[in-house]
């Protein structure tokens, strides 16, 4: 008979030994599943996580998407992670994101075509501002009504949706664009376009962020008591309202955090790789931030890295559709399977696992 | 050997890493009460386990009236008539009596029999109990007569009962002792596990005393002092803490009609609870479980706010001040439930030094913690209060029950309060503990600090407190010093006949 025997101490080694595990998990039975699918297994998970990279061709071109994509999952990754520290289930970061974008945008747009520095900076603080508003809406209701935030979070994903659908054909149009949806480039607007800052590298204002965002985390978390007391609610809600932390208070911080960074994730994006307010904008780098979250052990570094290997089979997948015909789907799937080989290898963190023979009489 | 019931010869059973039972012989006669004493972790239940069949023994057998006796499980115990009152009860709230009693046999008889049987039972044993209420309705005690009765059913000769006193007010307790007498009369063998050492003087007939799963001696309790006992157990002499009469000061903390709606479904409403406690005071609050410690500590460590003017400390109101805010003041608390309450499980020891001693013990500064200074102060609680661990950086919840209790107990003390609220402050910790943290307790009062002592344990509150109140049903008793008292009025006080309450009206 199998057992789980609880372990007086969590175990190191299995903490940082799973997301390895839950890889190499995934690498397996994800090539099982390309197999299946009648594709060469091996080949298929070459062309996902080494030919990004190495590939003589296509490397040029897909290595700096690497940290165009790691950047906003990474920043709203880490947003995510103090939250998830609490126990506060911030579920809609992809809604913040993208109401981050139109806030942002909105308030470059209106200044259009002003030629300053300061503008920039205003639309990141506007971004965050947009990200933070839409994360209080859950926050409040949670504190007044006793919501459930998970809910709230998501539904309020869908009416951003929305908003951004009505941004990009009606009030955020862009007024020379014959018509089309989509709102004025920026990339064509040089003082607020978020272009890369090293050529050829991928690195722009949001990775640069992103990586400010790690360590800030690390420092909140590790030594700050704000960050103590986040770790407290997350660990026992109990014994942190009788060290005299307020619930409300926490819950206010962290959506705040997550939904600012997610918000200034957005607006990055809008004013760097996507260019342009537009239906299709946002790409989902709200969900897959969960994602990373969790894969990064809610840990500042563990996200750096969990983003940039998220970020790698993005890039790898779209290369796996292009060079295999992999169906787009299965390529979600092989993230789904990540998360959910990690949540399974988990246990082996707080439990052993014995092997038990009958017991003898 | 004829009036032999069941005799226990060489058990062994060691699970990895402790031995839990080491050779342990010791015999039970019929009609014999028979006591089982030992500290937490000297290997009570494990041999009690092994008995009933929950647990097989390593080495060793037993004999039941003289033919040999390995259950399998409970119900080869309950054949060979072996019943078990545990500690913790398994009945369904939402069935009645007999219902609850139906489900624990193999081939129950029909409901109206069964109820009849039970009324039976219930008049002989003079254990008052309608097969028809429903058990969630009942309280601690009655639930324990369910128990009972479920295993009278069976005309056992050998009863096991695992510190069944624990949840019974003292009216309760000498009802509990009249059935065990009755039984005895008829033969019925019974043992006793306890760590109360007045009850199995007055009780017990013989009394095998287990240490480290080592049995370390027998006595007969009538013949020895409760101290005796207690010294056995233990295996050194350990000193009883002695209250010293100092001069009472100024009154630190009133409460004045602390009135507050019950926290959820299962939590009790405080009703007018007034108190006042004095420098250099301790005042005990006694009660059985459930009736307002949980809520009455709470009202006092600020988790939940009372309404304003309810609460005065050093003659301001703090009643709408938070927890941090109190611990500023000087006013610091100590929940009962250990793990999740007063301490993170999953936090390390360091961590969870934070989690009071922040403020006042300087331990952050500029919203930064110092996490050098923090492990110095959890490594000077668990010096000083001779917590057993390997060091400061291990989880809450790796420590012993005993041993977090003094870490939790400690880390309030050498934060130096004016005020101390404590509940169960040696809840399921061994004897030697339990009297370091009592004597701590009266040390911090010799200080001037003034305590209020929230416990079930009457022996401990009658052992420190100056003075005493009992809660029922989330209200307060009248306090009286505890001088004044005997265990008949403290009943009457813990079952709710104030008494004395119209004299003191205008208090």
């Amino acid at each position: 008979m199998i057992r789980l025997e609880k372990r007086p101490n969590p175990s190191r080694l299995w903490t940082a030994l799973t997301p390895v595990l839950a890889v190499v998990l995934t690498m397996l039975v994800g090539g099982i599943m390309f197999a299946l699918l009648g594709k060469p297994p091996l080949e298929a998970i070459r062309t996902i996580f080494w030919d990004p990279l190495f590939h003589p061709q296509f490397a040029g071109y897909s290595r700096p998407q690497l940290l165009v994509k790691a950047g906003p999952l990474i920043l709203i990754a880490i947003g995510l992670s103090v939250g998830f520290r609490a126990g506060i289930w911030n579920i809609g970061a992809e809604g913040q994101y993208i109401m981050g974008a139109v806030c942002g945008a909105a308030v470059g747009l209106a200044f259009y075509p002003a030629d300053t520095w300061l503008l920039f900076p205003l639309m990141a603080i506007a971004g965050a501002l947009g990200g933070w508003a839409w994360a209080m809406i859950p926050a409040f209701l949670k504190t007044r009504f006793g919501t459930n935030e998970i809910l709230v979070s998501l539904m309020l994903v869908y009416v951003a949706e929305n908003i951004l659908a009505s941004a990009s054909a009606g009030w955020l149009r862009n007024p020379e664009g014959m018509g089309f949806p989509g709102s004025r480039n920026f990339k064509q607007w040089a003082s607020v376009y978020n272009d890369e800052l090293v050529i050829n590298t991928g690195m722009h204002w949001g990775v640069v962020a992103a990586f400010i965002a790690v360590i800030a985390a690390y420092v909140l978390m590790a030594r700050h008591i704000q960050g103590f007391n986040i770790r407290l609610t997350g660990e026992a809600p109990r014994a942190a309202r009788f060290s005299g932390v307020s619930p409300a208070r926490i819950i206010f911080l962290c959506l705040g955090i997550s939904g600012a960074l997610a918000g200034m994730a957005g607006l990055f994006e809008v004013t760097g790789p996507a260019g342009q307010i537009s239906i299709d904008f946002n790409s989902g780098y709200g969900f897959t931030a969960i994602i990373v979250a969790f894969l990064g052990r809610l840990n500042p570094f563990g996200i750096l890295l969990a983003g940039l290997l998220m970020a790698l089979t993005y890039i790898g997948g779209e290369l796996a559709q292009l060079m295999l015909g992999l169906p787009g789907a299965s390529i979600q799937l092989f993230q789904g399977m990540l998360l959910f080989f990690l949540l399974a290898t988990d246990v082996f963190t707080n439990y052993r696992v014995r092997l038990t023979g009958r017991e003898v009489a | 050997m004829a009036d032999t019931l069941l005799s226990i010869r060489g058990l062994t059973k060691a699970y990895p890493g402790v031995v839990a039972n080491d050779d342990v012989s010791f015999d039970i006669m019929k009609g014999e009460i028979h006591a089982l004493l030992g500290e937490n972790g000297a290997g009570k239940s494990t041999l009690v386990k092994m008995i009933f069949g929950l647990v097989k023994p390593d080495k060793g057998e037993m004999l039941l009236d003289g033919a040999a006796y390995a259950p399998g499980k409970p119900s080869d115990a309950r054949l060979s008539g072996v019943a078990m009152v545990f500690q913790h009860f398994s009945l369904f709230d939402a069935l009645d009596v007999a219902e609850n009693v139906a489900l624990g046999m193999e081939t129950p008889p029909p409901m109206r029999d069964l109820a009849r049987q039970i009324k039976e039972v219930s008049e002989t044993y003079g254990l008052p109990l309608d097969p028809y209420r429903v058990v969630g309705t009942l309280s601690a005690g009655e639930r324990q007569r369910v128990e009972i009765i479920r295993c009278l059913l069976q005309n056992p000769r050998l009863l096991i009962m695992d510190e069944p006193t624990s949840v019974l007010t003292p009216q309760e307790v000498d009802i509990l002792f009249e059935t065990l007498r009755k039984l005895k009369s008829e033969g019925t063998s019974i043992l006793y596990i306890s760590h109360k050492l007045e009850e199995i003087r007055t009780l017990c007939d013989e009394a095998t005393i287990l240490r480290l799963g080592k049995k370390v001696g027998t006595c007969t309790p009538r013949e020895v002092t409760a101290r005796q006992m207690a010294e056995m157990m233990v295996g050194s002499s350990f000193l009883t803490p002695e209250p010293k009469a100092t001069e009472k000061g100024a009154v630190l903390l009133k409460c004045d009609k602390l009135s507050m709606p019950a926290p959820g479904a299962f939590g009790t409403p405080l009703r007018e609870i007034s108190l006042e406690v004095r420098a250099g005071e301790v005042l005990g609050i006694g009660g059985v479980a459930g009736n307002g410690q949980d809520e009455l500590l709470m009202a006092l460590s600020g988790e939940r706010l009372a309404p304003k003017g309810a609460i005065w400390f050093k003659g301001g109101d703090i009643s709408r001040d938070g927890p941090m805010k109190r611990r500023d003041a000087g006013l610091l608390s100590g929940p009962e439930e250990r793990l999740g309450h007063a301490a993170a499980p999953n936090m390390s020891l360091t961590e969870n030094a934070v989690l009071t001693g922040a403020r006042r013990k300087g331990l952050v500064s500029n919203g930064f913690i110092d996490w050098g200074k923090a492990k110095g102060f959890a490594e000077e609680v668990i010096a000083r209060f001779d917590v057993r661990t390997p060091g400061p950086g291990v989880a809450a919840r790796a420590l012993s029950g005993g041993n977090l209790q003094k870490y939790v107990v400690g880390r309030e003390i050498l934060q130096a309060p004016d005020v101390f609220v404590v509940n169960q402050p040696t809840w399921g910790v061994d004897a030697a503990a339990a009297a370091a943290i009592r004597q701590a307790l009266l040390d911090l009062a010799a200080k001037g600090a003034a305590i209020i002592c929230i416990s079930q344990d009457l022996d401990e509150l009658m052992e420190i407190s100056d003075r005493f109140g009992a809660l029922n049903e989330g209200r307060l008793s009248p306090t009286r010093a505890v001088a004044e008292l005997d265990i008949e009025k403290i009943g009457l006080m813990m079952g709710g006949a104030h008494d004395m309450e119209v004299a003191h009206v205008d208090g």
